[in-house]
Protein backbone atom coordinates (compact mmCIF):
# COMPACT_ATOMS: atom_id res chain seq x y z
CA UNK A 1 0.00 0.00 0.00
CA UNK A 2 1.83 3.07 -1.13
CA UNK A 3 0.09 5.21 1.12
CA UNK A 4 1.35 3.60 4.57
CA UNK A 5 5.13 2.94 5.70
CA UNK A 6 6.63 -0.82 5.23
CA UNK A 7 6.63 -2.19 8.55
CA UNK A 8 9.47 -1.28 10.38
CA UNK A 9 12.23 -3.05 12.91
CA UNK A 10 12.54 -1.57 16.45
CA UNK A 11 15.75 0.48 15.57
CA UNK A 12 13.89 1.89 12.39
CA UNK A 13 11.04 2.71 14.56
CA UNK A 14 13.06 5.00 16.40
CA UNK A 15 14.55 6.26 13.71
CA UNK A 16 11.05 7.10 12.41
CA UNK A 17 10.35 8.97 15.78
CA UNK A 18 13.49 11.03 15.30
CA UNK A 19 12.63 12.02 12.27
CA UNK A 20 9.45 13.27 12.95
CA UNK A 21 10.46 14.96 15.99
CA UNK A 22 12.94 16.76 13.58
CA UNK A 23 10.28 17.60 11.13
CA UNK A 24 7.65 18.68 13.88
CA UNK A 25 10.70 21.77 15.13
CA UNK A 26 11.14 22.80 11.42
CA UNK A 27 7.88 23.19 10.08
CA UNK A 28 6.60 23.99 13.46
CA UNK A 29 3.91 22.04 13.54
CA UNK A 30 2.22 19.74 16.59
CA UNK A 31 2.75 16.28 17.34
CA UNK A 32 -0.55 14.81 16.05
CA UNK A 33 -0.12 16.88 12.33
CA UNK A 34 3.64 15.57 12.17
CA UNK A 35 2.40 11.42 13.52
CA UNK A 36 -0.15 11.73 11.01
CA UNK A 37 3.18 11.90 8.09
CA UNK A 38 2.44 8.74 5.80
CA UNK A 39 5.47 7.64 2.74
CA UNK A 40 3.66 9.77 0.58
CA UNK A 41 3.60 13.48 2.91
CA UNK A 42 5.00 15.84 0.21
CA UNK A 43 8.17 18.00 2.03
CA UNK A 44 10.27 19.62 -0.56
CA UNK A 45 8.92 20.91 -2.96
CA UNK A 46 5.29 20.84 -1.88
CA UNK A 47 5.64 22.93 1.23
CA UNK A 48 6.21 26.45 0.02
CA UNK A 49 8.60 27.63 3.39
CA UNK A 50 10.35 24.91 3.29
CA UNK A 51 13.23 26.13 1.08
CA UNK A 52 16.41 25.25 0.92
CA UNK A 53 18.06 27.16 4.01
CA UNK A 54 15.27 25.37 6.27
CA UNK A 55 16.18 21.59 4.06
CA UNK A 56 19.75 22.42 4.90
CA UNK A 57 19.00 22.98 8.59
CA UNK A 58 16.80 20.13 8.58
CA UNK A 59 19.45 17.69 7.27
CA UNK A 60 22.32 19.55 10.12
CA UNK A 61 19.93 18.59 12.90
CA UNK A 62 18.93 15.21 11.35
CA UNK A 63 22.86 14.80 11.43
CA UNK A 64 23.16 15.45 14.73
CA UNK A 65 19.93 13.70 16.18
CA UNK A 66 20.96 10.74 14.19
CA UNK A 67 24.78 10.20 14.63
CA UNK A 68 24.98 10.34 10.43
CA UNK A 69 26.70 12.09 8.04
CA UNK A 70 25.03 13.07 4.38
CA UNK A 71 27.25 14.16 1.99
CA UNK A 72 26.09 17.07 -0.32
CA UNK A 73 25.56 14.55 -3.65
CA UNK A 74 23.21 12.25 -2.04
CA UNK A 75 20.64 15.21 -1.54
CA UNK A 76 18.39 14.61 -4.21
CA UNK A 77 14.79 15.37 -5.03
CA UNK A 78 13.77 12.17 -4.66
CA UNK A 79 14.99 11.86 -1.10
CA UNK A 80 13.36 15.12 0.46
CA UNK A 81 10.18 14.83 -1.94
CA UNK A 82 8.00 12.92 0.58
CA UNK A 83 8.30 11.80 3.88
CA UNK A 84 8.70 8.28 2.85
CA UNK A 85 11.56 8.93 0.71
CA UNK A 86 13.51 10.80 3.45
CA UNK A 87 12.83 8.10 5.87
CA UNK A 88 13.93 5.18 3.55
CA UNK A 89 17.17 7.40 2.89
CA UNK A 90 18.01 7.63 6.08
CA UNK A 91 17.28 4.69 7.80
CA UNK A 92 19.62 3.40 4.87
CA UNK A 93 22.20 6.12 6.30
CA UNK A 94 21.83 4.59 9.97
CA UNK A 95 22.28 1.42 9.01
CA UNK A 96 25.59 2.19 7.20
CA UNK A 97 27.13 4.29 10.38
CA UNK B 1 16.82 52.58 24.41
CA UNK B 2 18.64 53.22 21.27
CA UNK B 3 22.43 53.48 21.94
CA UNK B 4 24.93 54.75 19.27
CA UNK B 5 28.56 53.12 19.55
CA UNK B 6 31.92 53.84 16.77
CA UNK B 7 32.72 50.41 15.28
CA UNK B 8 36.86 50.57 14.95
CA UNK B 9 36.54 51.13 11.28
CA UNK B 10 34.69 54.70 11.96
CA UNK B 11 31.35 53.89 11.67
CA UNK B 12 28.95 54.76 14.10
CA UNK B 13 26.17 51.71 14.98
CA UNK B 14 23.42 51.53 16.78
CA UNK B 15 22.34 49.02 19.72
CA UNK B 16 19.55 48.33 21.39
CA UNK B 17 19.80 48.93 25.38
CA UNK B 18 17.01 47.66 28.02
CA UNK B 19 17.58 47.36 32.22
CA UNK B 20 18.64 49.73 34.74
CA UNK B 21 21.25 52.05 34.75
CA UNK B 22 23.52 49.91 37.26
CA UNK B 23 24.65 46.81 38.13
CA UNK B 24 26.32 43.98 35.57
CA UNK B 25 25.62 44.71 32.10
CA UNK B 26 25.68 41.91 29.72
CA UNK B 27 26.54 42.40 26.14
CA UNK B 28 24.02 40.16 23.68
CA UNK B 29 25.91 39.21 20.56
CA UNK B 30 23.43 37.80 18.42
CA UNK B 31 23.07 34.95 16.06
CA UNK B 32 24.78 35.22 12.02
CA UNK B 33 23.33 35.38 8.95
CA UNK B 34 20.30 33.10 8.09
CA UNK B 35 19.73 32.17 11.92
CA UNK B 36 20.18 36.05 12.95
CA UNK B 37 16.87 36.93 11.43
CA UNK B 38 15.08 34.03 12.76
CA UNK B 39 16.30 34.02 16.35
CA UNK B 40 15.95 38.46 16.55
CA UNK B 41 12.93 38.41 18.66
CA UNK B 42 14.34 35.65 20.93
CA UNK B 43 17.21 37.95 21.75
CA UNK B 44 14.84 41.02 22.40
CA UNK B 45 12.76 38.83 24.82
CA UNK B 46 15.69 37.42 26.66
CA UNK B 47 16.76 41.08 26.86
CA UNK B 48 13.14 42.18 28.32
CA UNK B 49 13.07 39.24 30.41
CA UNK B 50 16.45 40.08 31.84
CA UNK B 51 15.31 43.68 32.65
CA UNK B 52 12.45 41.78 34.60
CA UNK B 53 15.33 40.45 36.79
CA UNK B 54 16.79 43.93 37.07
CA UNK B 55 19.79 43.25 34.87
CA UNK B 56 21.25 45.45 31.90
CA UNK B 57 21.53 44.19 28.37
CA UNK B 58 22.80 45.78 25.32
CA UNK B 59 22.88 44.21 21.99
CA UNK B 60 25.07 45.85 19.34
CA UNK B 61 24.97 45.88 15.52
CA UNK B 62 27.71 43.63 14.33
CA UNK B 63 29.22 46.04 11.33
CA UNK B 64 27.99 45.23 7.97
CA UNK B 65 24.56 43.84 9.87
CA UNK B 66 20.92 45.60 10.26
CA UNK B 67 21.11 49.03 10.07
CA UNK B 68 25.32 49.14 9.53
CA UNK B 69 26.50 51.50 6.67
CA UNK B 70 29.39 49.23 6.74
CA UNK B 71 29.41 46.35 3.60
CA UNK B 72 28.92 43.01 5.00
CA UNK B 73 31.44 41.41 2.27
CA UNK B 74 34.27 43.74 4.08
CA UNK B 75 33.75 42.01 7.49
CA UNK B 76 35.15 38.77 8.52
CA UNK B 77 35.05 37.22 12.02
CA UNK B 78 38.46 39.28 12.71
CA UNK B 79 36.27 42.31 12.22
CA UNK B 80 33.53 41.31 14.30
CA UNK B 81 35.59 39.52 17.26
CA UNK B 82 37.56 43.62 17.15
CA UNK B 83 34.21 45.38 16.74
CA UNK B 84 32.17 42.69 19.90
CA UNK B 85 35.55 44.23 22.13
CA UNK B 86 35.15 47.48 20.94
CA UNK B 87 31.39 47.53 21.64
CA UNK B 88 31.89 45.70 25.57
CA UNK B 89 34.36 48.17 26.06
CA UNK B 90 32.44 51.36 24.65
CA UNK B 91 28.63 50.57 25.93
CA UNK B 92 30.61 49.40 29.33
CA UNK B 93 29.53 45.61 29.41
CA UNK B 94 30.58 43.61 32.36
CA UNK B 95 29.30 40.10 30.86
CA UNK B 96 28.17 38.82 27.72
CA UNK B 97 25.41 36.41 26.39
CA UNK B 98 26.78 34.92 23.16
CA UNK B 99 23.78 33.07 21.11
CA UNK B 100 24.64 30.84 18.60
CA UNK B 101 27.74 31.41 16.52
CA UNK B 102 28.27 34.89 18.24
CA UNK B 103 30.45 32.61 20.46
CA UNK B 104 33.12 33.02 17.91
CA UNK B 105 33.55 36.10 18.54
CA UNK B 106 32.81 36.99 22.17
CA UNK B 107 35.16 39.70 24.22
CA UNK B 108 37.60 38.39 26.55
CA UNK B 109 35.04 38.71 29.54
CA UNK B 110 32.80 36.33 31.96
CA UNK B 111 29.13 34.82 30.79
CA UNK B 112 27.07 32.71 28.44
CA UNK B 113 27.43 30.77 25.40
CA UNK B 114 24.22 30.09 24.40
CA UNK B 115 24.29 27.13 22.27
CA UNK B 116 27.17 28.12 20.56
CA UNK B 117 27.73 26.79 16.51
CA UNK B 118 31.42 26.68 15.31
CA UNK B 119 32.46 29.14 12.28
CA UNK B 120 32.86 25.92 10.41
CA UNK B 121 29.34 24.59 10.69
CA UNK B 122 27.57 27.73 10.19
CA UNK B 123 29.10 28.04 6.76
CA UNK B 124 28.55 23.94 6.53
CA UNK B 125 24.81 24.90 6.88
CA UNK B 126 24.99 27.80 4.35
CA UNK B 127 26.72 25.61 1.53
CA UNK B 128 24.55 23.24 1.74
CA UNK B 129 21.48 25.39 1.39
CA UNK B 130 23.46 27.30 -2.07
CA UNK B 131 23.84 22.99 -3.23
CA UNK B 132 20.76 22.31 -2.28
CA UNK B 133 18.79 25.41 -4.24
CA UNK B 134 21.50 25.18 -6.83
CA UNK B 135 20.33 21.56 -7.62
CA UNK B 136 16.96 22.70 -7.19
CA UNK B 137 17.42 25.11 -10.54
CA UNK B 138 19.20 22.66 -12.71
CA UNK B 139 22.97 23.56 -11.77
CA UNK B 140 25.48 21.21 -10.40
CA UNK B 141 27.53 23.04 -7.51
CA UNK B 142 30.32 21.20 -4.89
CA UNK B 143 31.23 22.35 -1.51
CA UNK B 144 34.87 21.66 -2.42
CA UNK B 145 34.41 24.06 -5.38
CA UNK B 146 32.31 26.76 -3.72
CA UNK B 147 34.87 27.00 -0.96
CA UNK B 148 37.99 27.96 -3.23
CA UNK B 149 35.83 30.42 -5.12
CA UNK B 150 34.89 31.89 -1.93
CA UNK B 151 38.29 32.07 -0.48
CA UNK B 152 39.27 33.98 -3.60
CA UNK B 153 36.48 36.22 -4.39
CA UNK B 154 33.88 36.07 -1.53
CA UNK B 155 30.49 34.31 -2.07
CA UNK B 156 26.54 34.82 -1.72
CA UNK B 157 25.32 32.71 0.43
CA UNK B 158 21.43 32.48 1.39
CA UNK B 159 21.05 35.66 0.52
CA UNK B 160 24.90 36.93 2.21
CA UNK B 161 27.51 38.74 0.55
CA UNK B 162 30.30 37.34 2.59
CA UNK B 163 33.76 38.54 1.69
CA UNK B 164 36.87 36.55 0.60
CA UNK B 165 38.49 36.78 4.34
CA UNK B 166 35.27 36.10 6.01
CA UNK B 167 34.66 32.65 3.90
CA UNK B 168 38.52 31.96 4.47
CA UNK B 169 37.89 32.30 8.43
CA UNK B 170 34.76 30.69 8.31
CA UNK B 171 36.33 27.58 6.88
CA UNK B 172 38.52 26.68 9.86
CA UNK B 173 36.78 28.23 12.67
CA UNK B 174 36.36 25.86 15.66
CA UNK B 175 34.71 27.00 19.07
CA UNK B 176 37.77 28.93 20.84
CA UNK B 177 38.51 26.56 23.60
CA UNK B 178 39.77 29.32 26.10
CA UNK B 179 36.41 30.87 26.81
CA UNK B 180 35.50 32.22 29.78
CA UNK B 181 31.76 31.59 28.63
CA UNK B 182 29.50 28.64 30.25
CA UNK B 183 27.66 26.88 27.59
CA UNK B 184 23.87 26.53 27.78
CA UNK B 185 22.46 23.78 25.70
CA UNK B 186 19.01 24.26 23.76
CA UNK B 187 17.93 21.16 26.37
CA UNK B 188 17.85 23.32 29.25
CA UNK B 189 15.91 25.42 27.49
CA UNK B 190 12.81 22.93 26.99
CA UNK B 191 11.59 22.69 22.91
CA UNK B 192 13.85 23.19 20.00
CA UNK B 193 16.01 25.90 18.79
CA UNK B 194 14.38 28.58 17.25
CA UNK B 195 16.89 28.80 14.54
CA UNK B 196 15.14 25.88 13.10
CA UNK B 197 11.96 26.99 12.23
CA UNK B 198 11.49 27.50 8.67
CA UNK B 199 9.87 31.19 9.63
CA UNK B 200 11.06 33.12 12.46
CA UNK B 201 8.73 32.11 15.63
CA UNK B 202 8.75 33.11 18.96
CA UNK B 203 8.65 30.70 22.40
CA UNK B 204 7.90 32.75 25.15
CA UNK B 205 8.94 29.76 27.60
CA UNK B 206 12.44 29.91 26.12
CA UNK B 207 13.50 33.40 26.43
CA UNK B 208 12.12 33.20 30.24
CA UNK B 209 14.13 30.40 30.73
CA UNK B 210 17.63 31.45 29.44
CA UNK B 211 17.05 34.96 31.13
CA UNK B 212 16.03 32.86 34.80
CA UNK B 213 19.45 31.23 33.84
CA UNK B 214 21.51 33.91 34.00
CA UNK B 215 19.58 35.60 36.71
CA UNK B 216 20.47 32.85 38.96
CA UNK B 217 23.88 32.69 37.88
CA UNK B 218 24.27 36.60 38.74
CA UNK B 219 23.10 35.84 41.97
CA UNK B 220 25.64 33.28 43.48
Amino acid sequence: MADHLPALRDDDTETDLILREVLKDVLGLDAERVAAFDAETGLFGHLPELDSMAVAGLLTEVEDRLDILIEDDEVDGEMLETYGGLLAFVIAKKSEA
Amino acid sequence: MLLTWQEPGGSEEYALGFGPNDGPKILMLPAWFDESNKLRHFTIEVMRALADHGLASVLPDLPGCNESREPLEAQSMASWTVAAREAAETLDCSHVLAIRAGANIAPDLPGWAYAPLAGKTALRGLLRARVISSKEAGREEKREDLIELGMAEGLELAGHRLGSKMISQLVYAELPVETQLAEIKQTELGGAGLWLRMEPDHDEAQSAALAARIARDLRQ
